[in-house]
């Protein structure tokens, strides 16, 4: 198991920027997930570490070890991909053997049994192990390639967005498995992802990614709850923070142009701003000081996520599903005055995170 | 309505398969022209019109494969001895002609036929290895200039080849490899190896490189990634450009005609040459055809799998 250190990283296609100047520090056993949009670097950042790009500048440490100059396969690692993955013509225990049979393993035949075994009982494909891949089904295939993984034995796991082709109740069954297979394994795991959801619900630490840069390294709940930017803000949690613009006039927010005034805790210097303010923070409720309208409703089961108007202006809030509500009803609205973010409003940045 | 149209497509597909037919019929009849004559008795081979029915003989291949002399008009024949394939040649006024030792003299065509396979098939391994390896470099590695080599490469097949035929003929000369194999060979694996590196190009680009990704990871090579990896996967376009190249060196005419006589001569230059003087013998140049039709068919007919698949290739997968 291994430390993986990034040390100023960056890679560049041509003229293309791919990953711009990383640092990363996964600890010994952390499950550490990058997460951002398509084309955020995440994929490149993850093929540096396997050694099937070489960065431009800066360094890959494998336990303090400089391995810059290795290739993928002395560097130890497992790689699991979204799709690809199996190697076709070959059954699934083939496909599990394969890495074993390499001739820097040099393993006997009585132990690649004893690992193979091991990993199908682990995952549940013991049933599947003379089954060609092509008569495997999604989910199947990526407990294979995570098999193929585990069989190594490897000092760190790779996945890069492993859940992404699976439909939605497989991926969230394979989710708790995974978390539970590295908890299981002690393992480090970096796990490259643009699924919000997966990167709060399986990762120890998050690195939030954009454009070739990391926005903000921390918990789920860090990255959460204190957003360094409105990047951040919006691209963690679901339904997505309701970002308004307006101003802070002493203790209170000024939602221009002239819609409404609600209280901000601690207050701030007088000028313009964007507020952040999660769904879940925003309180419908009889004698709330703002009137609105409600735009639009959306039901997820155990709750609804309304959106309120106000003018011009547009605010989501969870409301509990029982709660009787129709289009175009006027109700009464206030929000968590502690919960309440403030973002510079040219730049982004959260004032308080800073 | 779901009737007619119905009725309507099943004549459509009767006439699909009429012209189908009637297509195939055309394509096949020089074939059959030429094994009907290969069969015939020489009388029979040049009439007008064409002689359908007829007693199948085999004299034209015993020809084929001998050396053969006039019988002198008093010459001595001992009829009732000799193997019936020689009774034949007696039947036609001539007789094999032997050595001291009273050993066949064979004729050229088989030495030419053998010339023929080593030059076709070692161009052929030899342009679908290099073109194979050269295809995977511009596929899977940056290399600089990638279009313009990709071009040039390609822009070996934009003039005839005949042009260059008295210049080649004049540098084969000097380079003493005239007449040989070795000549040969890197005419026809340099003219295969550009059509070869495009067409594996095509094959392996569409084989996904997460493949030999996993197993570099997995601690391989990247010799022994593509060998355990690529190399299976690419086995429909290297066998369906391998029947490209073998028939193209197998079928190469001209040059064969201009750079060998003799010992490195193949069969396409060396069977109208047989036509010689005097009144030409049909029957053994469509012998000699007909035999050197069958290993392009065999060969072809071994790969007719991967070749369909290959051609509807970019089709089938996504």
């Amino acid at each position: 198991m291994a430390r993986i250190r990034l040390e100023n990283i960056a890679k560049s296609f041509g003229n293309h920027m791919a990953v711009g100047g990383l640092d990363i520090d996964v600890a010994d056993g952390e499950f550490f997930v990058l997460l951002g949009p398509t084309g955020a670097g995440k994929t490149t950042t993850l093929r540096m570490i396997a050694g099937l790009e070489k960065p431009t500048v800066g360094r890959v440490l494998i336990n303090e070890v400089d391995v810059n100059a290795w290739g993928p396969a002395e560097r130890d690692v497992a790689l699991v991909l979204q799709q690809y993955s199996l190697y076709p013509r070959l059954s699934v225990r083939d496909n599990l053997s394969f890495p074993l049979r390499s001739r820097i393993r040099g393993l006997t035949q009585p132990e690649i049994d004893a690992r193979i075994d091991y990993a199908a009982k682990t995952l549940r494909i013991g049933h599947l192990l003379d089954r060609k891949t092509d008569r495997l089904s999604g989910g199947e295939m990526q407990r294979v390639s995570i098999g193929r993984a585990i069989v190594r034995e490897p000092q760190v796991f790779l996945m890069d967005e492993p859940l992404s082709a699976l439909d939605a109740k497989l991926r969230e069954a394979l989710r708790s498995e995974l978390k539970d297979l590295q908890m299981r394994l002690g393992a480090t795991f970096i796990f490259v992802t643009h699924d919000q959801v997966e990167a709060m619900t399986m990762g120890d630490r998050i690195a939030v990614m954009n454009k070739g840069r990391i926005i903000q390294v921390g918990k789920p709940q860090e990255v959460y709850s204190h957003p360094v930017n409105t990047f951040v803000a919006s691209f963690v949690g679901s339904p997505v923070i309701n970002l308004i613009a307006g101003q802070v006039a002493g203790n209170a927010a000024v939602v221009s142009p002239g819609a409404f005034e609600l209280p901000i805790a601690g207050g701030g210097r007088e000028g313009r701003y964007t507020f952040g303010i999660r769904p879940e923070d925003v309180k419908v409720e009889q004698g709330a000081p703002v009137v609105a309208r409600v735009h639009d409703i959306e039901n997820h089961g155990i709750e609804k996520v309304v959106t309120l108007r106000i003018g011009e202006t547009l605010v989501r809030a969870n409301v509990p599903a029982r709660v009787a509500i129709g289009l175009e009803d006027e109700v009464r609205f206030g929000w968590n005055a502690e919960k309440v973010m403030l973002f510079d409003a040219d730049s982004g940045v959260n004032i308080r995170a800073a | 309505m779901a009737v007619v149209s119905s009725s309507g497509q099943r004549l459509g597909n009767r006439v699909a398969i009429a012209a189908v037919v009637v297509i195939t019929i055309i394509f096949l009849l020089p074939i059959y022209w030429i094994g009907s004559t290969a069969f015939k008795p020489r009388n029979l081979a040049t009439t007008a019109p064409p002689t359908i029915v007829f007693q199948p003989e085999i004299s034209p291949f015993v020809k084929l494969f001998t050396k053969r002399v006039q019988l002198k008009p008093n010459e001595k024949i001992d009829v009732a001895n000799a193997p019936w394939w020689e009774q034949m040649i007696f039947a036609g006024g001539e007789r094999i002609s032997r050595t001291g030792k009273g050993e066949i003299q064979l004729s050229g065509y088989p030495d030419r036929f053998i010339n023929s396979l080593i030059v076709a098939i070692t161009s052929t391994v030899l342009a679908v290895g290099m073109g194979t390896i050269t295809a995977y470099g511009f596929s899977r590695f940056k290399v600089k200039g990638e279009a313009d080599l990709l071009f040039f490469i390609l822009s070996t097949r934009m003039l005839p080849p005949i042009v260059v035929a008295i210049p080649m003929f004049l540098m084969y000369r000097a380079a003493g490899l005239n007449d040989s194999h070795l000549g040969l060979i890197i005419l026809y694996t340099a003219f295969n190896v550009s059509f070869a590196v495009w067409l594996m190009k095509g094959f392996i680009d569409e084989i996904p490189r997460e493949y030999e990704e996993a197993a570099l990871v997995d601690g391989y090579t990247r010799l022994e990634a593509f060998r355990k990896i690529v190399l299976p996967e690419a086995a429909t376009g290297i066998a369906a450009t391998a029947v490209f190249c073998f028939i193209t060196a197998w079928n190469e005419y001209a040059f064969a005609l201009i750079l060998t006589n003799k010992k490195a001569q193949t069969a396409p230059p060396f069977i109208p040459s047989q036509i010689g003087s005097g009144l030409p013998d049909w029957t053994v140049i469509a012998a000699g055809t007909f035999l050197f039709l069958l290993p392009v068919a065999i060969f072809t007919f071994l790969l007719r799998n991967h070749l369909l698949r290959g051609m509807s290739f970019g089709a089938i997968r996504k």
